[in-house]
């Protein structure tokens, strides 16, 4: 293998970086970077003339709010997604060019960094912001709570997973980035094989990252058990609420695997030690073994907050209980168990025997089982139901539809002998795609949709969202189609250049198809704008509960107070505010109380920011810097603990001014 | 609640009208707690690995030519009685007494150093005679398991001195016996993982 730069020496002042880490024989990056700088120019200019840096910094920055905090993680995975999106149509450009002696536009370097960029970027800084957002948004309201249980550490987790995406793109334009494939195995993400900068800022990147993510699932957790409204048994839950409950066990009981795989990784690149090296007694497939015993539960990570979404709003547009209540619990703890039981379905072609790659391969298909009770309990949810076809429902209908047939590929995948002919090829590709587009990214989009009232008090504009839509759901099935039929034909997944001319239509296709989303994407962004222009004619007027829902988030005005609840509700049955209102409750609207809540603080974007010069002082080797900007850390950290005011009191006259104001604005209503 | 009624049905009360905030730190040991599983994890796969590499010598030397049970026991030994002087802080602050509790910390966080002390001693012993954690997947890994619970150990005595300045400051306020109560979960944590390590590691290796 040709390695294509030496590693650079290593001074005392600057470690590796030099301007050879700049890559300016990159005609891409020179670009994307002028564009970059020019955009953050003009952002920063705006900020600056309208004078919102006070603003930003008082009211979201140094925010411990859930309700804020939660924006601001789907700001970050939707800025995320954009980059991410980015990798993806290049890499969709680069196959379709590469046939007959062409070798695309990309040089190996690069596009094996696109990829790489592409999967680490979708899976840790767009789809894990986005559900931590919506858990951290809509779970507090859902069960009544006024924040979460350590706002301080919500506020604190937040940066840190800002941090691990800003030393991610700073990849982009200092040094390089891994080219290694998302889970970076070893050897090749050995010192050995990756001696350059790209391994360490994936390694760096995801680090923190991951301190912010298991933070933020012991909060959750705590937050579920400890802050539930009164008469609220885990029984009656919401649905969202207890797909978020698992999700988040499975994120504290995963994430600390991944860190440990992680610092393993680092050690064998910084150390010298031999875990996953090829001599000394190492063992690379152990890595393999330990990233994929984090990355299996990761998936229903990111997939079970969402079934919870799909639950609330199936129940919600078809005016019923959600069927089978009990058994879509049930069946989202089995998930949550059964995740940690089939790993080693990534790797069948490792040679661990048959009756190893038995056991995983009827695990794996014992899990869709609860997954497709399920689907059933949606179909029956709507069965006879009056649905409403409002955007959130199509969204789910389109997931029921799309994520079937990806749960059927991946039923064939867990076959161990079909799995030997579908291994690493892009059957695999189209499959997780079919599934995590088609369930994800679906399920976040249903969620926005649903949501968004709450969240800004006005509906987000049908007509786009309805292009938005079908550009998504028809360019998601032209993109991926001919990844499935190319996969049957032997083609292998991170290929650059291909020789067999016959192919090459299947790709043109897939690229008209990742373009055809590339419209959806566009959609959207001109959905969110043209809601927020037009926000006042799309205004809830009905007092915070546009769709007619049944649970307690929509009990509350929109946008929420900082305060959530002026008086904590009382539950007595499931879907609770159904129940209220069913039963004709009364708002109080007298004998408002002091509200005690959490203080802002600036300590988490601090503290989260000496983190990524530290690991930034890591990726080049700037040992000095290290070390200052650890010391700050910890420093920092314990000055935090000195600090003990760290609540106030909202005064009853504040609470009786906006209940007032509501009562005022439900009376109109 | 009301005792007139419109309708046959009692009426059923929606909202909390006289409801008081959480206390203070009212989950901050359950989010402890799961903070500590999550640790107990890392440690988890540090023991797997070395389950699975501690055999892999490389020709390099084994457990058999490196440990001294003797250095182990008194090392053991050290952690095990800072444990218990812990627990005698503990009681002190049960009593309410802070200078007791400040005593015994204090000596605590010398057994502390001493465990420490040792540790390094021994590891800067087989770095010396070239068993360094980078002659063989063994000591990798063995290096990796005791040094994280090291860094453990280090980080729960830079926590122990920051509590101390602390009660000095404020006295025992409810903060700080919630944050004496955390760091004994820590520390006794740490007190079981070196009991893992040392029948697992230490007695196992020698035995085997």
């Amino acid at each position: 293998m040709t390695i294509p730069h030496p590693a650079p020496e290593t001074g005392p002042i600057l470690g590796k970086l030099s301007m050879e880490a700049l890559p300016l024989h990159e005609p891409i990056l020179v670009a994307t970077f002028i564009g970059v700088v020019l955009g953050g120019i003009a952002v920063l200019g705006l900020i600056t003339k309208f004078r919102l840096w006070g603003y930003l910094w008082k009211d979201w920055f140094t925010t411990v709010d859930h309700k804020r905090i939660g924006i601001m993680y789907m700001i970050l995975g939707l800025v995320m997604f954009l980059r991410g999106f980015a990798d993806a149509i290049m890499m969709r450009l680069q196959q379709a060019m590469a046939f007959g002696g062409s070798e695309g536009y990309l040089t190996p370097h690069h596009y094996d960094q696109v990829f790489t960029a592409h999967g680490v970027i979708m899976i840790f800084f767009v789809a894990m912001p986005f559900i931590t957002g919506l858990m951290n948004y809509v779970v507090p309201l859902q069960i009544g709570a006024r924040d979460v249980s350590f706002p301080f550490l919500n506020n604190f987790s937040f940066w840190m997973t800002t941090a691990g995406a800003v030393l991610t793109m700073i990849s982009l334009f200092v040094g390089e980035y891994a080219q290694t494939g998302w889970l970076a195995y070893p050897p090749l993400s050995g010192i050995a094989y990756s001696p350059n900068v790209g391994v360490d800022y994936y390694i760096w990147g995801l680090q923190i990252a991951g301190v912010g993510t298991t933070l933020s699932g012991i909060n959750l957790i705590v937050t579920i058990l400890k802050l539930r409204a009164p008469g609220m048994g885990l029984m009656k839950m919401p649905v969202f609420t207890w797909t978020s409950l698992c999700a988040n066990i499975l994120i504290v009981a995963s994430f600390p695997i991944l860190t440990a795989t992680l610092v393993l990784l680092s050690l064998d690149r910084y150390v010298g030690t031999n875990f996953f090296t090829n001599d000394l007694g190492g063992s690379p497939m152990m890595y393999v073994n330990l990233i994929w015993i984090w990355g299996h539960p990761e998936v229903y990570i990111l997939v079970l907050p969402l079934f919870g979404v799909f639950s609330e709003v199936t129940s919600t547009f078809s005016g019923k209980k959600l069927f089978g209540y009990t058994s879509m619990v049930y069946a989202t703890i089995c998930i949550t168990i059964l995740s940690y039981l089939v790993w080693l379905h990534h790797f069948f072609t490792m040679g661990s025997g048959a009756s190893v790659n038995s056991f995983f391969g009827i695990t794996t298909m014992v899990i869709s089982i609860p997954t497709g009770a399920k689907l059933f309990n949606w179909l029956f949810t709507m069965y006879r139901g009056r649905i409403r076809f409002e955007l959130p429902m199509m969204w789910t209908i389109a997931f029921m539809l799309t994520f079937v047939i990806g749960g059927m590929t991946g039923v064939l995948l867990a076959v161990p002998p079909a799995d030997f002919v579908l291994h690493n090829s892009l059957f695999l590709i189209a499959h997780f795609h079919n599934v995590i587009i088609g369930g994800v990214l679906f399920g976040l989009f249903a969620a926005i949709n649903y949501w968004w009232p709450k969240a800004f008090g006005y509906k987000l504009d049908v007509f786009w969202g309805k292009i938005s839509f079908w550009c998504w759901v028809v360019g998601f099935w032209v993109a991926f189609t001919p990844l499935y039929i190319l996969g049957l034909m032997g083609v292998t997944r991170r290929m650059r250049v291909f020789d067999d001319p016959s192919l090459q239509i299947w790709f043109v296709i897939a690229g008209i198809g990742a373009l055809i989303v590339a419209a959806g994407i566009g959609a959207m962004l001109v959905q969110f704008a043209v809601s927020i222009w037009r926000r006042k004619e799309l205004r809830d007027t009905t007092g915070g509960d546009p769709w007619d829902g049944r649970t307690l988030e929509w009990a509350t005005s929109s946008p929420p107070p900082d305060y959530n609840f002026a008086f904590t509700p009382v539950i007595h049955d499931l879907d609770a505010w159904y129940d209220m209102k069913s039963r004709g409750h009364q708002r109080p609207t007298a004998g408002f109380r002091d509200i005690h809540m959490p203080s802002n603080t600036g300590t988490g974007m601090i503290l989260s920011g000496f983190c990524l010069v530290m690991g930034f002082a890591l990726v080049w080797h700037i040992w000095w810097l290290v070390a200052l900007s650890f010391a700050a850390t910890i420093v920092g950290a314990i000055y935090h603990t000195f600090n003990y005011k760290r609540d106030f009191d909202i005064p009853a006259a504040t609470v009786t001014a906006v209940e007032d104001a509501r009562t005022r604005q439900l009376a109109g209503a | 609640m009301s005792a007139k009624t419109i309708t046959a049905d009692a009426p059923v009360r929606f909202y909390d009208l006289d409801e008081h905030a959480h206390p203070e730190g009212h989950s901050t040991m359950l989010g402890f707690w799961i903070y500590l599983m999550s640790d107990c994890l890392i440690f988890a796969i540090l023991f797997a690995c070395y389950a699975v590499l501690g055999g892999s010598y490389a020709a390099g030397p084994s457990p058999k030519d490196l440990f001294d049970l003797k250095l182990i026991a008194l090392n053991t030994a050290m952690l095990l009685f800072s444990s218990i002087t812990y627990g005698f802080a503990v009681l002190q602050m049960q009593r309410g007494k802070v200078k007791g509790v400040q005593i015994w910390l204090a000596i605590t966080g010398l057994f502390g150093l001493a465990f420490l002390g040792i540790e390094l001693y021994e590891f800067h012993h087989l770095i010396e005679i070239g068993a360094g954690p980078q002659r063989s997947a063994f000591l990798s890994s063995f290096f990796t398991l005791v040094g994280t619970h090291g860094l453990h150990v280090t980080f729960g005595i830079v926590w122990l001195v920051t509590l101390m300045v602390q009660l000095s400051k404020r006295g025992l306020i409810a903060a700080n016996k919630r944050r004496v109560m955390c760091l004994s979960m820590f520390w006794h944590f740490l007190d079981v993982v070196w009991i893992g390590v040392f029948t697992f590691v230490y007695l196992m290796g020698v035995l085997r």
